[in-house]
């Protein structure tokens, strides 16, 4: 059975863990680096970039993680993920992980009040378009070679990207019932994707 | 495109979650606490203890004073509202704040309702001192609870006590027969819908926070262990002797809570707590905790 983990320093990360357990597949919260070890792919939930940065730095997971990331490890990072996983940052004073060759806007669609939900189409996992969730949401601004966009909404902003291995989503598909781009991960994990 | 539905709110509650939301009164403060790594800062003219300590009216916070805190982060951004009082919280709304605190720590404006959480597009978070009160708040369209505790005192006592007896009641209707769940609700004064739901999942239908009381990493740990999904620290981090120290501890011991070595390390040389008032002590007219119906 593979193994998952799922960064637990702050944030959304017990809904992953769940949908994970519903695909079969076991899955650990990540504190601290050593519980890196063992893992089959990794996922970095959301919450707030700043909080969940602060403490990998803190507990030495920002090195680790690079690492894996430059083996082609199986990442998926959503919303605060993705502005994690990026390259580049608008809005934010931290520094990214760099996973993907991606420039994220952070809170690009402004304040609580204007957080949505929506239907996406994501040609990857075919139909019916996925009910997304976008909460004080990142979109990505520009990818570089080698970065496909998944899915964009009507106005062009790419929310869904793919370099390899990893995968970065600006809502959160852990909060409805539709598993299929877990299962568009675990896919990747298995060497299927 | 829907905006303001009842998924978003309680979403952004959900990804708060394993955080501590700090409460700040300058944009100095705000960025204290964003760099100890804050998920979110509340945005105050007093904190509760000073609150506490001048009586008088507590009304919502100046504008100027929140919009300077929103200009200063990136984090969530969120603001007391008296209870009952919608026309503060439309204003608050209106200022572009994340999220609402119908709170218990400023004076009440309705002795008798809440404010009708579900008219808004902003969501709201209501303090409980039980089960009962936490649905009714949620009911009226809350999309995060939180224990009251006593704000302003350093004293986790009410806090861990209010947490306790929503965590025991949920243990309780969840062991029960459907059959007996009509008079548990009658008994709770929460609709029968919600007691279902909690006699189904285990759980609150939204997430669940500490607050009231909560001054040292320790607290905060203990709460988390005690099945809060989150902390509030009001006065505990900027009436501390070293308040940047401090907030990050506190940070550490809410993620790492199940961890009794990280705490250890992170209790280390934090210099002075707040000062604690001890409960009985408190005149009963001037407790906040049974304000809210």
């Amino acid at each position: 059975m593979k193994k998952i983990g799922v960064l637990a320093q702050q944030g959304a990360f017990v809904e992953h863990i769940a949908v994970l357990r519903c695909l079969e597949v076991e899955a650990f919260p990540v504190r601290v680096a050593e519980e890196l070890e063992g893992l089959d792919g990794l996922i970095i939930p959301g919450g707030e970039s700043t909080s969940i940065g602060i403490l990998m730095e803190e507990y030495a997971l920002v090195e680790p993680v690079r690492r894996l990331a430059k083996q082609g490890f199986p990442i998926m990072g959503t919303c605060a993920g993705m502005i994690l996983m990026a390259k580049r940052i608008s809005g934010l004073h931290l520094e990214p992980l760099g996973a993907m060759d991606m420039d994220v806007r952070r809170n690009a669609f402004g304040r609580q009040v204007e957080s949505f939900e929506t239907e996406v189409e994501i040609p990857v996992i075919g139909e019916p378009p996925f009910h997304a969730v976008f909460i004080r949401a990142p979109y990505i601004e520009k990818v570089g070679d080698g970065v496909d966009i998944l899915a964009r909404l009507p106005n062009g902003s790419g929310v869904a990207a793919r370099q390899g291995s990893m995968v970065a989503l600006a809502f959160h598909p852990e909060l409805t019932n539709d598993l299929r781009l877990h299962s568009y991960f675990l896919d990747i994990v298995c060497g299927k994707g | 495109m829907d905006k303001g539905t009842w998924t978003v709110k309680c979403g952004l509650a959900q990804m708060l979650k394993g955080g501590v939301i700090m409460d700040v009164v300058t944009s100095e403060q705000a960025k204290i606490a964003e760099e100890a790594g804050a998920c979110a800062v509340m945005a105050l003219e007093r904190v509760p203890a000073d609150i506490r300590a001048d009586g008088g009216v507590a009304r919502m916070a100046d504008p100027t004073v929140i919009e300077a805190i929103k200009e200063a982060v990136s984090i969530p951004l969120m603001a007391k509202c008296r209870i009952g009082h919608f026309v503060e919280a439309q204003a608050l709304e209106a200022l572009g704040v994340d999220f609402l605190d119908e709170s218990e720590v400023l004076t009440p404006a309705d002795e008798s309702h809440h404010i009708w959480k579900h008219d808004f597009k902003v969501p709201f978070v209501c303090g409980c001192r039980d089960l009962g009160e936490a649905l009714r708040r949620i009911a009226e369209g809350a999309a995060m609870i939180r224990t009251k505790g006593e704000a302003g005192t350093g004293n986790i006592v009410e806090a861990v006590r209010h947490m306790r007896a929503v965590m025991d009641e949920m243990r309780k209707i969840k062991s029960m027969t459907t059959d007996e769940l009509t008079a548990e609700a009658k008994a709770l004064g929460a609709s029968l819908e919600l007691v279902t739901e909690v006699h189904e999942t285990g759980k609150l239908p939204v997430v669940n926070f500490a607050a009231g009381g909560i001054a040292t990493p320790a607290d905060a740990a203990l709460m988390m262990q005690l099945g809060a999904e989150g902390v509030f620290v009001g006065s505990g981090i900027f009436k501390a002797s070293d308040p940047e120290q401090r907030a990050r501890a506190i940070v550490k011991a809410t993620t790492h809570y199940r961890d009794p070595e990280i705490i250890a390390e992170v209790s280390k040389g934090l210099g002075a707590a707040m000062p604690g008032i001890d409960i009985k002590t408190i005149p009963q007219d001037e407790l906040l905790a049974p304000r809210g119906w």
